[in-house]
């Protein structure tokens, strides 16, 4: 659906020349929700720009469902553009328009008629659950009603592609989880495909489906989102992961332990499996757990626990090497192996 | 008694005085509006970054509206009489101070247009682009709407303004209160006239400000 490839955005200044984007390229499925990830100054959003031309690349294609867009221009472009929504960190809305002229615009933009954009208006406000508001002006609405309101604007034209430029970077965590199960909803009820960028790991887990790190303009990792969170390579890509399922345990606590500390990961239907009972029949050690968390990647569990393992030194080894066997990941954290 | 005495003496002259100073204003405010207003957008739009991005149409505009701005009013005044001259087919009366007056307030409204426009958030303008609204709806449905508490700002800024050339244009025989000022209070020494002219032109001058901000508050949604 989204086709980028060697894209290039250099800002220039009398002085000096900015590297926004450098030398991306990228394949986004139609039906796929797609993070891009990055801390700020990255080059997300000088990306994501460029995926409608709000800014124009200085090299590189750019095709949206089969059309470079970088080929057109004027009224081609907005054509394009219809089809391609986009919400904003700051939502953007017309605060002199109410919410019900806010989406009409959209609808207006396509050269619907007055009648048609009403009926597709009051559908639209039933989306996002806001009927009740649709005549009040954006200052009158929470955050996350001004972003409702953005994302039934961008939602208007029925577009293929929906970018989101931090779209809940500005909003609290429960109503970043409401929001966040909009566009899932949305995805899944229309087949959308949305490209959205954020720096919080958080929302990369709850709703996309592949992820692209960035980093100084450029993507330095990409893949299924369950498989950078269970095999980061780059250690930025690891920080991120961090910020969500970092539990390091303190020194002192490690230091005075006399067994073995491992820590493990299960994967998938793995983690559901009683691999670690099923040790402690099997070897003769004991096992201690420290520490232990799951967290769902969209349904599929991902788990981590760190162990004291004490007993006889080769029973112990025996042991490491069957859970080695089992998740193919293990780290001995303190004490022999 | 004396001073109530020739104040109702006066009241007939003051009368018409106030509605030809009204008369002026509300021309030059009427032809600010139908070409200031579409100058000041296209000052706007052109500029750097913008949707309609044009050095040469934004430098151009720019300068004219500097040079017009820079010219002290009494000196548009005299050099227009001319075009004046041509266009009311006289170079005394409010009509005749219409065509300076008006002429004054076109770049002067324009940059209060442009300005009001600057104080538009650049996202919500982006916003407009990405939903694929022409350049027309832009102007029409976005900038016109967002900058109209500023715009009612500068339409009261203009008014005022134009309320004190209106009194040069007295000067030359325009007219208006400016024109009874002179002819009485100056060159007959009479301070009755002189004060009256004054507290009227006070008065009128808080009348459109008091207006202007109230109506201004209420177009305002932000
Ligand atoms: N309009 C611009 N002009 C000049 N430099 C810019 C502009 N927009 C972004 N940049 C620069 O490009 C780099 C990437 O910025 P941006 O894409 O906004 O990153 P992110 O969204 O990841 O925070 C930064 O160094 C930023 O300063
Ligand atoms: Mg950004």
């Amino acid at each position: 659906m989204i086709e980028v490839n060697n894209l290039v955005k250099v800002y220039s200044s009398k002085k000096k020349e900015i590297v926004g984007v450098n030398n991306v390229s990228l394949n986004v499925k139609e039906g796929e929700i797609y993070g891009i990830i990055g801390y700020s100054g990255a080059g997300k959003s000088s990306l994501i720009r460029c995926l409608n031309l709000l800014e124009k690349p200085t090299s590189g294609q750019v095709k949206i469902d089969g059309v470079d867009l970088t080929t057109l221009k004027g009224d081609g472009l907005r054509k394009a553009r219809l089809k391609i929504g986009m919400i904003f960190q700051h939502f953007h809305l017309v605060s002199s328009k109410t919410v019900y002229e806010n989406i009409a615009f959209a609808l207006k933009a396509a050269g619907k008629t007055k009648a048609e954009a009403n009926k597709r208006v009051l559908e639209l406000l039933d989306l996002v659950d806001l009927t009740d508001k649709k005549d009040q002006y954006p200052a009158q609405l929470s955050g996350g009603q001004k972003q409702r309101v953005g994302i039934a604007r961008a939602l208007a034209n029925n577009p293929k592609v929906l970018l989101c430029d931090e779209a809940t970077s500005a909003l609290d965590p429960s109503t970043t989880k409401s929001i966040l199960n909009l566009l899932k909803d949305i995805n899944k009820k229309l087949g959308l495909t949305i490209v959205l960028i954020t720096h919080e790991m958080e929302v990369v887990k709850e709703i996309c489906h592949k992820i692209a790190v960035m980093q100084n303009g450029e993507v330095i990792e990409e893949g299924e989102v369950y498989e950078i969170f269970s095999n980061p390579k780059k250690p930025l890509t690891r920080d991120f992961i961090n910020s969500i399922l970092q539990f390091d345990l303190p020194e002192q606590l490690i230091e005075k332990r006399k067994g073995t500390i491992i820590k493990i990961q299960f994967k998938g239907e793995i983690a559901e499996e009683s691999v670690v009972s099923e040790l402690f029949q099997r070897y003769q050690v004991k096992g201690n757990i420290l520490h232990g968390k799951i967290e769902y990647i969209q349904d599929t569990p991902l788990g981590i626990f760190i162990m004291e393992l004490t007993g006889e030194a080769s029973e112990v080894k025996k042991a490491i090497d069957y859970i080695t066997s089992k998740t193919r990941s293990l780290e001995v954290v303190h004490g022999a192996a | 008694m004396v001073l109530l005495e020739s104040l109702v003496q006066l009241m007939p002259d003051i009368n018409k005085a106030f509605f030809e100073t009204l008369y002026m204003v509300g021309i030059s405010l009427l032809v600010a509006i139908v070409l200031g207003l579409p100058l000041g957008v296209l000052l706007f739009v052109t500029d750097k970054g913008l949707f309609l991005e044009n050095s040469v149409v934004k430098g151009v505009a720019g300068r004219i509206v500097n040079l017009i701005r820079s010219i002290p009013y009494i000196i548009l005044l005299v050099a227009l009489l001319p075009l004046t001259n041509l266009l009311t087919g006289t170079t005394i009366g409010p009509t005749a101070a219409s065509v300076s007056l008006s002429v004054a307030a076109i770049p002067f409204f324009a940059r209060m247009v442009e300005t009001s426009m600057r104080e538009i958030d650049k996202g919500v303008i982006e916003s407009a682009i990405a939903v694929g609204a022409t350049s027309w709806m832009i102007i029409k449905d976005v900038l016109l709407p967002e900058a109209k508490p500023g715009l009612v700002q500068g339409l009261t800024i203009t008014t005022i303004s134009l309320v004190g050339y209106s009194a040069m244009a007295g000067i030359v025989g325009g007219g208006g209160i400016g024109d009874l000022a002179i002819r009485f209070g100056y060159y007959r020494y009479d301070n009755t006239v002189m004060i009256t002219t004054v507290v009227v032109l006070i008065l009128l001058v808080q009348v459109i400000q008091l207006a202007g901000d109230s109506i201004s508050k209420k177009v305002d949604k932000r």
